[in-house]
């Protein structure tokens, strides 16, 4: 070294500054999240537009998931390996104008529920009434999700249930009780699936059925007959259940078809969703996979392209949990949410909030991830998400349940879990060789987050100012309009806790309006039906949605915000029979019941 | 990683020709062509990288930085070779979603080198340190790559194998395999006290942190003693001290164990050096006390 003393000092003093950068950033965000929690309650109406208070007691709703109990030999990592099948759909079953709550179980014998919207704010389980409550006996499998369609255009949405097991369809008796007609329709005997999703992929006005596995549809996961189940890569694993398309024959049959029209997958499913991406008319599929990369499926009209490489989504591999679409930027184009896992320290992968590039010619669309710039990129090992927009004021935001194993705060399994899953494959692959789970929490007593949306690019998170405080194992969320008040509630089914309902209090002043959407040519439900809102010199565009986020599905009913004093110039109705419906003179802070032109 | 990650004998072979010299692997280009073949097989099949603009922002810091830190304290140009082993390596391990850690923390391991220096060496292997530096200061914002790359057997046998092979050539495979072999009998160990699959003790050396770590880290001639023997010593010292961690659930063990166990050797090392200088000083001043042995 050849300088003197200054010199060496200065150098000094610059190596002090280097290290000192990590604490400076870290201390700086501390106190922005710090700054975050300390609001009062009182003011927040004011200052963020809305809040949730927690009425699922006096609402009447007092379910408690229960995980499922697999084969003994998984039992050293059962919290683990039967970590999911918390789910809740928003529904109007009987359509009696007012939005019902399905939510399932998944202990071998437990019971499923179907919460009856009284039109009083209290609901009522008639799930064993209507005979959709005990479908989780054994040798059946346990339910993991619900999605509902109208698959014979009946006027009644049906039940389709996914299961680790028998995958089940429950035709919908005009809203008096359910018909069991899986066997009719065609299903195969056993599927572990966790996504599915109703759409109509060839505009022939039947809903179709889209179904996700996860674990090889070979395994029953009660009757092992090797622990040689698990993935066989953390995030290259092809080794999960087939995908299937069940095509709506019309005559209460499905033909399976996702071969023949291009499907060809065995990613480890987790989340799906349907809607026109590439702008063709016709309705894509993102499926997002845990243990890998995303894939998109582009629908030409005839067969399916998986263009997820070529989009930009499907290149980094990571653990996606979630498939939510929204108009983030109020420019007619949908952005698609993927969760994903981060832990300080460990495993940092972020979520991604996938944004279509402006100005590419491509058949496929083109995405890139925007996540950290929009500031919805970390929320720890984030599950179910959806986009609404929660305080009125015309810009979706974005909910985010969270937390994977809540066990004792104290220990956590995240060092074996990090041990064996960066291992080779025979070793990752083989559940005999994962460690006891032995009480141990993984990234549990998680805080969510509530994005709100400024409009102007940037997301913050007002959870805890909101009154969002629950630190429960989230796994999905809907949204919908529960108390008919012209305001976004949220559902969020916890695995092993309570059923939450999070009602939604805005400020009046931020306007609102509603459509509720049938289809003539168009399958019933009108899922897919897209509508294109124009106000106050911009545009939002919303899908009717056959099921979204994770193993959710959100209310038919499309609801936007307006913000104060709007104008609204028209909305425009894109239905999947390809019909186009323009709605002129619309008014604030109403529900329009619009049916498609004959 | 530091100014040659993996050991470069001192000579070429006298008389052989331009291209003999590069198949018998003696040049400092080796080590660099080799993490980058790595990262070139992982992005390529895996897509391993978080991203090219982070990787080459900590490539391009480290070389920076290097280059200026050289001209003003050693007032010569640097070979880069180090330097952009350095950065390719941080911009390997480090997970970040943001870009700044990837600079911060490839200019505090480049910076370590001049700092953190005793008796004209430096102690800290400088990826391990700037790692190790940013892991606890901001597990927040950065994880290290550990279950983010493949797990299949096929790309762990190449890399294995070809990692090997240069090691041998480099003369430093006796710290991997020393390394290799003390890892292995205690991960048995561990398993047999902590009552675990000995497959998931094993695990880790499975992943492809394990293998930069093996092949680039702990055979850093500049952070490692000279001794054959003690460099055994040290590598099997540094698998202790790694299991020790394990007991305590720690996910970076094996860098927070060398972080610990190689700069302690060094000093150990530059001790003894100087006890023998002095030793040997003393000796040659016996003459004129007349003090000789026959």
């Amino acid at each position: 070294m050849k300088r003197g003393p200054i010199a060496r000092l200065f150098l000094i003093l610059f190596f002090a500054g280097l290290i000192a950068t990590p604490v400076v950033m870290t201390r700086v965000s501390a106190r922005n999240k710090t700054a975050a929690a300390h609001f009062d309650a009182n003011s927040v109406l004011s200052r963020y537009g809305f809040y949730f208070q927690e009425v699922s007691r006096q609402a009447g709703i007092n379910f408690v998931h229960q995980a499922p109990s697999l084969d003994p030999q998984l039992a050293p990592i059962m919290p683990e390996v039967a970590s999911m099948g918390a789910s809740v759909s928003i529904v109007d079953y009987d359509q009696d104008g007012w939005s019902d709550i399905y939510v399932t179980n998944s202990r071998e014998g437990s019971k499923n529920a179907l919460y009856h919207n009284n039109h009083d704010g209290t609901f009522t389980d008639i799930a064993p009434q209507l005979g959709i409550a005990n479908l989780n006996e054994p040798g059946t499998g346990v339910s993991m999700g619900a999605v509902w369609g109208d698959y014979d255009n009946d006027g009644y949405p049906d039940l389709f249930l996914i299961k680790w097991g028998r995958p089940e369809l429950f035709h919908n008796d005009h809203g008096h009780g359910f018909t069991r007609v899986s066997e009719q329709a065609g299903f195969p005997k056993w599927i572990n699936a966790n996504t599915a999703v109703w759409f109509d992929y060839d505009g022939d006005g039947l809903l179709d059925l889209f179904v996700g596995g996860y674990y090889n549809e070979n395994i029953d996961l009660w009757h092992l007959k090797t622990t040689k189940i698990m993935p066989d890569s953390f995030e290259y694993a092809k080794n999960g259940g087939r995908k299937y398309l069940f095509h709506n024959l019309g005559n209460g049959k499905f033909e399976e078809v996702s071969a023949k029209l291009g499907i060809n997958s065995r990613r480890w499913s987790l989340a799906s969703g349907a809607a026109d991406l590439s702008g063709t008319g016709h309705p894509d599929l993102f499926i997002a996979n845990d243990y890998g990369v995303s894939e998109l499926y582009v629908n030409d009209g005839k067969r399916f392209h998986e263009e997820g490489e070529q989009s930009g989504v499907g290149f980094s591999p990571k653990s996606g949990m979630n498939v939510a679409f929204g108009d983030i930027f109020n420019q007619g184009k949908y952005s698609v949410y993927v969760s994903n896992i981060s832990e300080d320290g460990i495993l940092i992968q972020g979520n991604n909030l996938w944004v279509p590039k402006e100005g590419i010619s491509s058949d496929a669309p083109q995405y890139e991830n925007m996540a950290r710039d929009l500031g919805v990129e970390l929320g720890g090992w984030s599950f179910g998400a959806q986009f609404g927009d929660f305080n009125n004021d015309g810009n979706l935001d974005l909910f985010l349940t969270n937390g994977y194993i809540s066990l004792d705060r104290n220990r956590s399994y995240w060092y074996d879990f990090a041990k064996v899953a960066g291992g080779n494959s025979t070793i990752i692959g083989d559940a005999n060789n994962w460690p006891a789970f032995d009480g141990r929490s993984l990234s549990g007593y998680q805080q969510k987050r509530v994005w709100i949306n400024d409009g102007a690019g940037k997301f913050e998170d007002v959870a805890q100012a909101v009154g969002i405080k629950d630190v429960h194992d989230g796994r999905s969320v809907a949204v919908g309009d529960l108390w008919n008040q012209g305001v976004l509630d949220v559902v969020v089914a916890n695995q092993n806790g309570p059923v939450l309902i999070y009602k939604n209090t805005v400020d009046p002043q931020n306007k609102w309006i509603e459509f509720q959407l049938e289809g003539t040519k168009s399958n019933r439900s009108a899922i897919g039906a897209e509508v294109s809102l124009f106000w106050n010199g911009q545009q939002q565009i919303q899908e009717v949605s056959g099921g979204s986020g994770f193993a959710a599905q959100n209310d038919l009913r499309l609801h936007f915000g307006l913000g104060k004093n709007p104008q609204i110039e028209k909305a425009v109705i894109r239905w999947p029979s390809g019909q186009i419906q323009t709605l002129d003179n619309l008014a604030p802070n109403q529900l329009y019941k619009v049916k498609e032109q004959q | 990683m530091s100014h040659q990650t993996v050991a470069i004998p001192a000579q070429q072979p006298s008389g052989a020709p331009g291209w003999k010299s590069w198949l018998t692997l003696n040049n400092r280009f080796v080590p660099p062509l080799f993490i980058t073949l790595i990262l070139l097989l992982g992005e390529f099949t895996y897509g391993i990288l978080e991203s090219y603009q982070k990787t080459l922002l900590a490539i391009g810091t480290a070389i920076l930085v290097e280059m200026i830190l050289a001209r003003i304290f050693v007032g010569k140009w640097p070979h880069v070779a180090s330097a952009y082993i350095t950065g390719i390596s941080v911009g390997i391990l480090l997970r970040s979603p943001a870009y700044w850690p990837y600079a911060v923390c490839a200019a505090i391991a480049i910076t370590s080198k001049y700092v953190l220096r005793y008796k004209g060496r430096h102690l800290w292997n400088p990826s391990n340190f700037g790692i190790c530096v940013v892991l606890f200061l901001l597990p927040a914002s950065v994880a290290m790559l550990s279950i983010q790359w493949g797990n299949n057997m096929w790309s762990l046998l190449v890399i294995w194998l070809l990692g090997s092979v240069i090691i041998w050539r480099l003369r430093r495979f006796h710290i991997t395999a020393t390394y290799v072999a003390s890892f292995l009998v205690l991960a048995v160990l561990r398993a047999w006290i902590i009552h675990q699959p000995v497959l998931a003790e094993i695990s880790p050396i499975t992943g492809p942190e394990y293998q930069l770590f093996i092949f680039f880290m702990i055979t850093d001639p500049k952070t490692t003693v000279r001794s054959r023997k003690g460099q055994c010593v040290v590598a099997f010292l540094v698998a202790v001290l790694e299991m020790l961690f394990r007991f305590d659930q720690s996910v970076y063990a094996e860098l927070y164990a060398l972080f610990w166990v190689g700069p302690i050797a060094m000093l150990i090392e530059i001790w003894l050096d100087g006890r023998r200088k002095k030793q040997e000083s003393t000796a040659v001043l016996v003459p004129s006390s007349g003090l000789v042995h026959p």
